[in-house]
């Protein structure tokens, strides 16, 4: 009991990244989420998990203001990404979108070459000031999303042609191109095989020592292999956040121990 | 008895016979294949008897009749002053050119060795009424030639090429003031002889109307580049306009009752008769703001009001048909709005874009009715424009309104023009619609 309560400080002096208080969302007249409070910290894997439909995505949507390209959603309550409100009125979305990098459920390479997939944000960004700096950052991303060994051969093929696993890593390498802080995956392995979500997988715990990384899914095996915290979501609240280990071998909440065995969901 | 329980259970039934509801349902089938295929064979040959008739019709309108003659410029009558000055030269008027036509015409008779007894005015008048004009220019542009002899194909007069085309007979002629049957017997002869012959008119494609009386020399040129300047017009307003306004209704527009209104409004218009758009474009392009009648300017900016709804439809369609993903994808790696749409979404559905705007362009180039009400149809024998100004704002007509013109006209030589103009206007719409499907197939979901 005295060991638990030591490691939960230990949680705690780590820094907090994105600090959720009381946030709602509506979709028009659904109420989507309710009431969210959550603390995710720095260079760690967290997950949120739930049955189909709970606003886990909409949630993580909120991180980063996807939910702005949604006329009717309405966002109430704060959501702080150090410290700084990010829904301010000040805060330009574009500029946060550069900060938070995101990777959707189905690999969405654009229909270009795969060098230019990577370029796209640092060009738009003005990261890079010359070609070689561009190639450099293109090379480094395509390592970070491990995915150079196999690509560097055919850099300007279109990145639509690759397999559906390299599809994902190569816009897991464009995310991380543009050097974001937080990075957030929305059921990143949903569509891909098992050889390739276990790539994804790895590379997702690799990303860690970098990054603070939010995932979405829908498998809990995947959230008990690849995360530190989970969070579990149902009906639009948050039942439950903690250690992953704790949560799935001993939840408090009924609710959560219901879905981790499989009677909800 | 066994029939009736073999049909109603399907158990114990064998396979190798058909059970009355399959035998039903397979004549219902049947059925309904003939009725699809009588429909396409009616469809096809309607197709065939309407290109069958435009050909057989038309492709008469490309050959025309030519007259060999060979005329002495005789300088006593062209250059009465022999100092070779051409303002001197330019006073000669057509008339003073006829009797050198008519002595040149005699000679190419006598010299084939055919003996005849008509005037030599009559001879001549197998000529057209153009022959003289045609001459006069001739010697304008060449004053040094004047007391030569110089060999020319003139046109023949159009009774005469309706006579080698099979349209005139003796028979047909008889009530006839511009041929005679002892003219035809003299053509026959002259057919014989090589001075008469048909070949391929260029002068059809590039030449300009002409009036009542000289159907053999009227062309569609002109009129052709006043449906290109018109095109340029719908070009150069419609696309940016249509594109813009659907680029900012499809991906900025909020969704609210005023998009809505403009949304039904849009498609409203598509459907709204063009003539309607005609009399607006008379009422607003020249009423009101008196841009000059007839212009290829006015039918061009009426004809982009009439385009504009296609190409907005047709935009929204390729904006909407490009995948939401790709848009989160440039937003997620923070991309402004305006940066998703021109450097992603706009890319991809430029294919649909060019084809909707072709076939917009398409429906513009053989749109007939606005043109009536701002004058661009009727005897508009204007030579062709020498710059983009004028070509603009100088009267002209267009490859519609040009063929409806010559169907409305009374000599059938003009009906035979009329057809060759549609043989035109088709070839240049079937050649759009080719590029715009080109384009579709070639494009096609690239993602």
């Amino acid at each position: 009991m005295n060991d638990m309560t030591v490691l939960d400080k230990a949680v705690e002096i780590k820094n907090t990244k994105i600090a959720a208080n009381d946030v709602h969302v509506y979709y028009g007249d659904a109420h989507a989420i309710k009431g969210v409070d959550v603390e995710i910290e720095d260079k760690t894997v967290t997950a949120f998990i739930g049955p189909s439909g709970c606003g886990k995505s909409t949630f993580l949507r909120c991180l980063n203001r996807m939910n702005d390209t949604i006329d009717i959603c309405q966002v109430k309550g704060d959501i702080l990404i150090d410290g700084e409100d990010i829904y301010d009125k000040r805060v330009d979305p574009v500029q946060l979108r550069a900060k938070v990098g995101m990777v959707f459920q189905k690999p969405n390479p654009f229909p270009k070459s795969i060098y230019d997939n990577v370029a796209y944000g640092p060009r738009i960004h003005g990261l890079a000031k010359t070609k070689a700096d561009l190639d450099d950052i293109v090379e480094k991303s395509l390592r970070r999303g491990a995915i150079w060994d196999e690509v560097k051969d055919r850099l300007d093929k279109p990145g639509t042609g690759l397999s559906g696993g390299q599809q994902q890593r190569l816009c897991i390498a464009r995310a991380v191109a543009t050097e974001p802080e937080i990075l957030l995956m929305d059921e990143p392995c949903s569509a891909l095989d098992p050889i390739a979500t276990a790539q994804v997988e790895e590379l997702i715990d690799e990303l860690r020592t970098s990054f603070s990384v939010v995932i979405v899914t829908h498998s809990m095996q995947q959230a008990a292999r690849v995360s530190q915290k989970t969070a579990f979501f149902h009906l639009g609240n948050l039942v439950e956040f903690g250690e992953t280990g704790k949560i799935f071998t001993n939840p408090e909440d009924p609710r959560t121990e219901s879905y981790i065995t499989g009677r909800i969901g | 008895m066994s029939d009736t329980s073999q049909t109603s259970s399907r158990q114990g039934s064998s396979l190798l016979e058909l059970s009355e509801r399959t035998k039903k349902r397979n004549a219902a089938e049947a059925r309904f294949r003939g009725y699809g295929m009588t429909a396409i064979a009616i469809g096809l040959i309607m197709l065939m008897i309407l290109v069958f008739t435009i050909i057989s019709k038309g492709v008469g309108a490309f050959q025309q009749t030519f007259v060999t003659v060979q005329v002495e410029l005789l300088a006593d009558k062209l250059d009465k002053k022999g100092n070779r000055n051409l303002d001197d030269i330019k006073k000669v008027t057509t008339f003073g050119y006829s009797p050198l036509i008519r002595a040149a015409a005699e000679t190419s008779v006598e010299q084939a060795g055919i003996a005849t007894d008509l005037k030599s005015k009559d001879i001549a008048g197998l000529l057209s009424k153009n022959a003289a004009a045609t001459l006069r220019e001739y010697v304008v542009s060449n004053p040094n030639q004047i007391g030569d002899t110089v060999t020319f194909r003139f046109l023949a007069q159009s009774r005469v090429d309706g006579y080698l085309k099979g349209r005139v007979t003796r028979e047909s002629i008889a009530n006839d003031k511009n041929i005679s049957v002892a003219q035809l017997d003299l053509v026959d002869q002259l057919v014989d002889a090589g001075v008469i012959q048909k070949s391929f008119n260029l002068a059809f494609i590039f030449g300009s109307d002409a009036s009542d009386a000289r159907p053999e020399a009227a062309g569609i040129g002109v009129s052709m580049l006043g449906s290109l300047f018109m095109m340029m017009v719908v070009l150069v307003l419609a696309l940016p306009i249509g594109v813009a306004a659907s680029i900012y209704l499809e991906e900025f527009a909020p969704q609210n009752w005023l998009t809505d209104i403009i949304e039904v409004n849009i498609a409203n218009l598509a459907a709204v008769p063009s003539i309607v758009f005609g009399i607006l474009g008379l009422a607003v392009f020249i009423n009101y703001l008196h841009l000059p009648t007839s212009a290829p300017l006015v039918g061009g900016l009426v004809l982009t009001l009439m385009t504009l709804p296609t190409i907005i439809i047709s935009t929204r369609a390729s904006l909407k048909a490009v995948p939401p993903s790709i848009r989160d994808a440039a937003l997620g790696v923070g991309a402004s709005k305006m940066q998703a749409v021109f450097h992603h979404v706009l890319p991809l559905a430029a294919p649909g874009i060019l084809t909707g705007t072709i076939i917009g362009l398409a429906q513009a180039l053989g749109e007939t009715a606005p043109l009536l009400l701002i004058g661009m149809v009727g005897f508009i024998a204007s030579n062709a424009p020498d710059g983009l100004a004028s070509g603009l704002l100088s009267p002209n007509s267009a490859m519609p309104a040009q063929i409806y013109e010559w169907a409305k006209r009374a000599d059938p030589a003009f009906y035979e023009r009329a057809w060759g103009g549609i043989i035109i206007l088709l070839v240049f719409l079937i050649t759009m619609n080719t590029i715009a499907v080109i384009l579709r197939r070639r494009f096609e979901r690239r993602w």
